[in-house]
């Protein structure tokens, strides 16, 4: 821990650090030395998992330190591919390269160490991370953002077998090109089946982008093809009359909606899927999604405290309820009321874990923060809807909460919107990773 | 060298309320993790790096004006009228404050 005097750190964080170290006689360039050589002045975070919550903790961890506290990214994949906009490719309308970005940026810009190695344990009493490859990790804050693993248990015959050939795409990479492949070679004339389990779930609208998306590729490509939406859930969970209502007017007798449709059964060999009532359905193409919880790792690190499922946190700190000094981040939480399970909303819990832990670290309370979801949607090869909402921590409460009044969904879908929504996922991947 | 004192401190204290103009509604040194809320769709620090509009260096009484018009709905808009409802005046002028100063 540093030994500044407490009343001295305020100062020179209120006067803004190249400010004081400018005032100090210390070149402002201070900072780029702290790239090539971590100090470790205010400690040091491990962040396991470089997705949006953690690779953006990881960026402001370093810029709000100023470089003073030592990050170590920990990440199994060796390059970022995005989710958010993935739907686009499988439609035909984005290419696969375009998803895929390098860790380069946060390497070079903020002088993050990172480490591609798979985590093997967590002890938090000793606070130290292991890893399969890289050895262990020492650390003072622990910022878990693990995403999430499927819970394959309630759906009978879908074994490691069935799971080649029915995808869920649902994380982003080679299931991605799989499934698009899968689509391509459909003939004219062949049914795509979609299933959605029960909400929560990562990213409410994108599986109604999803049809919407293969859809149009059907409309424009494959005019005798038909997609076919299972959900288990009661109706259409977000942008409800925005979905249906470009349904009926661009993809009528092309896209049919069935709701409280929850498959709990799969034949791999006949391509057949069944309900909880019995009702079955074939497609030439099936894309599963099963119920989700957070990730294996948490589990580890045992911060799952709710319904053996997800993690609670503090949500000033983001801090676990279960285990201290671990932070857990994004698909993984036991989410506020109304907050989604969403990019956006993970780089947001990134932010605020890297806010608070620069103030623990600096001896200081870390206070709440406004976080703010955007989630956009395409509908087609150009237009888009969205849904928005502002989130405030209650002090009662203690909870974040959707300001009254705030957010909403579009009037309509617009092309001005399509491209606001390709340049939503530039911005965030950049504020993200470089 | 009292009243030395006294107008030094005086001083002090004028400067440090123009610094901290609205430290009731986010404390000083919180602002830029506030700010940063708006950074997945306006670009870190307000820098834009796509067709969404940047905040950086824009005329402090134009961001403040123009988010106020979005919240009570004068001025139209895709989104911002919905998010912008979210803020106080007062969080919309630190803000606008904020992102004025960045280059």
């Amino acid at each position: 821990m540093s030994r500044f005097n407490p009343y001295r750190r305020r100062l020179l964080h209120a006067l803004g650090a190249s400010t004081a170290l400018a005032a100090a006689g210390l070149p402002v360039s201070s900072f780029a030395a702290a790239t090539t050589k971590p100090g470790r002045k205010l400690g040091r975070v491990v962040v396991i998992g470089a997705g949006f919550g953690g690779a953006t903790a990881a960026k402001y961890l370093r810029k709000w330190s100023n470089g003073a506290i030592e990050v170590i990214l920990i990440e199994r994949n060796q390059q970022f591919v995005s989710c958010p906009a993935s739907n686009e490719v499988l439609g035909g309308n984005r290419a696969y390269d375009s998803l895929v970005h390098s860790y380069d940026g946060l390497r070079k810009n903020w002088g993050i160490r990172l480490v591609h190695a798979s985590v093997t344990g967590i002890d938090a009493d000793r606070r130290r991370v292991r890893t399969d490859s890289a050895g262990d990790f020492q650390y003072d804050r622990l910022v878990l953002s693990p995403g999430f693993d499927f819970i394959y248990s309630g759906i009978a015959g879908y074994d490691a077998k069935a799971q080649e050939t029915i995808l869920h795409a649902w994380k982003a990479g080679p299931q991605t090109l799989a499934l698009r492949k899968q689509l391509e070679d459909l003939t004219d004339g062949g049914t795509y089946v979609l299933s959605i389990p029960k909400a929560p779930y990562r990213c409410p609208p994108g599986p109604y982008e999803r049809a919407s998306q293969i859809a149009w590729y059907f409309k424009t490509h494959k005019p005798r093809s038909k997609v076919i939406v299972l959900d288990a859930n009661d109706k259409v969970v977000s942008k409800e009359k925005l979905f249906l209502g470009v349904w009926e007017s661009d993809y009528q007798g092309i896209l049919e909606y069935r709701p409280r449709w929850n498959v709990v059964a799969v034949d791999a060999a006949k391509n057949i899927v069944t309900s909880e009532l019995g009702d079955k359905e074939r497609g030439d193409v099936l894309n599963l999604l099963p119920p989700q919880r957070a990730a294996d790792i948490a589990r580890t690190a045992g911060v799952i405290n709710v319904n053996d499922r997800w993690a609670d946190v503090d949500w000033i700190s983001l801090e676990s309820t279960a285990v201290k000094n671990i932070h857990v981040l994004g698909d993984a939480l036991q989410a506020a009321p109304l907050m989604p399970k969403s990019g956006h909303m993970a780089n947001q819990h990134g932010k605020a874990a890297a806010a608070a832990i620069v103030e623990i670290l600096s001896g200081r309370d870390p206070q709440p923060t406004l976080m703010a979801n955007t989630c956009y949607s395409l509908v087609d090869d150009k237009r888009a809807i969205h849904v928005c909402s502002v989130h405030r921590y209650h002090p009662e409460k203690k909870v974040p909460l959707v300001v009254e009044g705030s957010g909403g969904v579009s009037k309509e879908a617009s092309a001005e919107e399509g491209i606001y929504t390709r340049a939503w996922a530039t911005t965030i991947w950049k504020d993200t990773l470089t | 060298m009292q009243k030395l004192a006294l107008a030094l401190a005086g001083t002090l204290i004028a400067l440090n309320a123009l610094a901290e103009p609205r430290s009731a509604a986010v404390p000083p040194a919180n602002i830029p993790y506030f700010a940063a809320n708006c950074a997945n769709c306006h670009g870190t620090d307000g820098r834009a790096v796509s067709a969404i509009p940047p905040l950086a260096g824009r005329d402090r009484a134009y961001l403040e004006e123009t988010m106020k018009a979005y919240k009570t709905g004068a001025r139209p808009a895709t989104i911002m009228h919905q998010l912008a409802k979210g803020y106080t005046d007062e969080e919309i002028a630190i803000l606008a404050e904020y992102f004025a100063k960045q280059k």
